[in-house]
């Protein structure tokens, strides 16, 4: 890890403002807008007497994951490669892993960042309770977020040009806020279809952040899922990563 | 003089058509060495394995001693390199990209000076996207050399930049190579290949055609002297063809254009002497680079 090159990107992502609305602003912006809602402020049954607006909190905060993940990650390495960037760098004393890895940290800092945002804005705002088991959750969060740069990665490994990046992103997208339990939590979902959901790795997540939030442990079978997408992902990335 | 960059029979294919085919040159410390070529020639693809982003199919590289692609991070400390096409982030301003290559290295140059030197003062603030052409390739040039590199390999150092600039970065390269510096240079202008380079290497269909000093290759190539006028009467053509040394005859509107040696000037003056014949507005002029290059790659060409 350089820390000029670290230092760099997260210059340069400060000035993308779409990248900096959609992963920063916008998971707490609709948390915000649905909050509004006054159904969403009683408490639901069907939720084990949550309220709508409980739920979303942790969606809102994989939403952040997702777009970083999906989204700004491999429009900004599929990028620098495609411009000749990181074959640039390889003309230098720092490889371009350098530029690869910094990405992933500016990625992944920006997200927990957003993350955090949901949680405070749903706390202050909403009377949204913080994770009773703040250690379970953390480490959920964590282990979501390395999936959804690792699944970045492999979406960057995948494209050879930003516009393919781009359409491979948006059809990992929907899928993925659907699994997030964006449409339907997941706890609500059928029990087959939530078998199944759980299997992904937002799906897992989503799971996991739930039960955190609960002040249970997360569940070392959400974990492990997590975990395992986590290394499969990664390894597809080391595998198939192309510097030009 | 040690020799700083050495190829021996390097060779690269690309879809089984050999694009290097069995360069051999020796690059010695201090020199300004150039590559010409027409386009598609393998200059880049050459230069290229030295700076080892690209790894050879055949024969050896080595720069100082190390191999470009086995030994990437030392051979990475000690040269500096322009790229014929590359790009930065185009959102980083010029001195961002200056601050952030030049703390990639140990003993890095001072960047304001060198941003001078290379018009690029007024242009600190500017995002890369913003540039105009001359002004990236500009800014490349400064990346090359802001490492103090003891190697620098420059493709195409100045196309793209106006007549001044273009000067300009002639005097830079100069300085650069007095204090040292070897320099690998592929260009497609004469006069920069002229006035800056010790030896060229004409590079054809992936081979070298030709190696010398830029006036051994004037010398060297068929037609080196030029000889041009209006015969005050009909000339015969066969004396003309009997020439010594005769590279080509041209006529047209009763001029007539001789390329050769100075063995065939002296033979056309005792022809005209011999007939009585006065040339009127006669020129004798030395080929350029330019004539020389384009002998030495005539095939390629038709
Ligand atoms: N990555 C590649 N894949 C396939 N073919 C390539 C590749 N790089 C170069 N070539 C081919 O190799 C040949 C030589 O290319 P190269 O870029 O070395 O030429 P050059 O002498 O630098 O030409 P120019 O003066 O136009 O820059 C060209 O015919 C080109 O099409
Ligand atoms: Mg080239």
């Amino acid at each position: 890890m350089n820390t000029a090159v670290l230092r760099t990107e997260f210059r340069l992502f400060r000035r993308e403002p779409g990248a900096v609305f959609w992963v920063f602003l916008f998971p707490t912006l609709l948390l915000v807008i649905l909050g509004s809602i006054p159904s969403f402020r009683e408490a639901d049954k069907s939720l084990g007497g949550l309220r709508p607006v409980d739920a979303y909190v942790p969606i809102a905060v994989l939403i952040a994951l997702i777009m970083s993940g999906v989204q700004t990650l491999p429009q900004a390495l599929t990028g620098h490669r495609e411009r000749g960037i990181l074959r640039r760098m390889r003309l230098t004393p720092v490889r371009p892993s350098a530029l690869l890895s910094a990405q992933m940290v500016v990625q992944g800092t920006v997200a927990l960042g957003s993350a955090l945002l949901a949680l405070l804005v749903g706390r202050l705002a909403f009377d949204v309770r913080l994770p009773k088991q703040p250690g379970g959750y953390l480490l959920a969060l964590l282990l979501a977020a390395a999936a959804a740069l690792a699944l970045g990665s492999v979406v960057s490994s995948l494209s050879r040009t930003t516009k393919i990046a781009g359409a491979i992103g948006s059809a990992v997208f929907f899928p993925m806020l659907f699994c997030a339990g964006v449409w339907i939590p997941v706890r609500e979902m059928p029990h087959a279809m939530a078998r199944v959901v759980q299997l992904t790795p937002f799906g897992a997540a989503a799971r996991a952040l739930d039960r955190a939030a609960a002040g249970q442990w997360p569940g070392w079978e959400h974990l492990g899922v997590l975990a395992l997408w986590t290394v499969l992902l990664t390894a597809g990335a080391a595998r198939w990563f192309r510097w030009e | 003089m040690p020799t700083v960059i050495e190829m021996t029979d390097l060779r690269k294919s690309y879809g089984g058509r050999a694009v290097v085919d069995g360069v051999s040159l020796a690059v010695e410390e201090g020199e300004i060495f150039g590559i010409l070529g027409p386009n598609g020639a393998g200059k880049t693809t050459t230069v290229e394995c030295v700076e080892g982003l690209r790894v050879p199919d055949g024969g050896r590289v080595r720069v100082t001693g190390l191999d470009p692609v086995a030994d990437h991070d030392k051979v990475a400390r000690v040269l500096g390199a322009q790229l014929q096409e590359s790009e930065l982030q185009p959102k980083l301003t010029v001195r961002e990209a200056l601050e952030l290559y030049a703390s990639f290295y140990p003993s890095p140059l001072d960047w304001a000076p060198l941003a001078e030197r290379l018009g690029l003062t007024g242009k600190l603030a500017t995002r890369f996207g913003k540039l105009s052409g001359g002004q990236k390739q500009r800014l490349f040039i400064a990346l090359a050399l802001i490492g103090n590199p003891r190697v620098v390999v420059l493709d195409e150092l100045t196309t793209g930049l106006d007549p001044r600039a273009r000067r300009d970065t002639w005097k830079l390269i100069e300085d650069v190579r007095d204090r040292g510096v070897t320099v690998l240079l592929v260009t497609h202008f004469m006069e920069e290949a002229q006035r800056l380079c010790d030896r060229i290497a004409v590079i054809d269909k992936g081979r070298v055609a030709a190696l010398d000093t830029p006036a051994g290759l004037i010398r060297r190539s068929a037609g080196a002297t030029v000889i041009t006028f209006t015969p005050s009467a009909p000339l015969d053509d066969h004396d003309l063809a009997a020439l010594p040394a005769l590279a080509a005859i041209e006529r047209k509107d009763g001029r007539i254009t001789l390329s050769g040696t100075d063995e065939t000037v002296n033979a056309v003056i005792t022809l005209l002497a011999r007939n009585r014949i006065t040339a009127h507005q006669l020129r004798v002029v030395d080929a350029t680079l330019d004539d020389a290059f384009l002998d030495l790659t005539k095939e390629e060409a038709a």
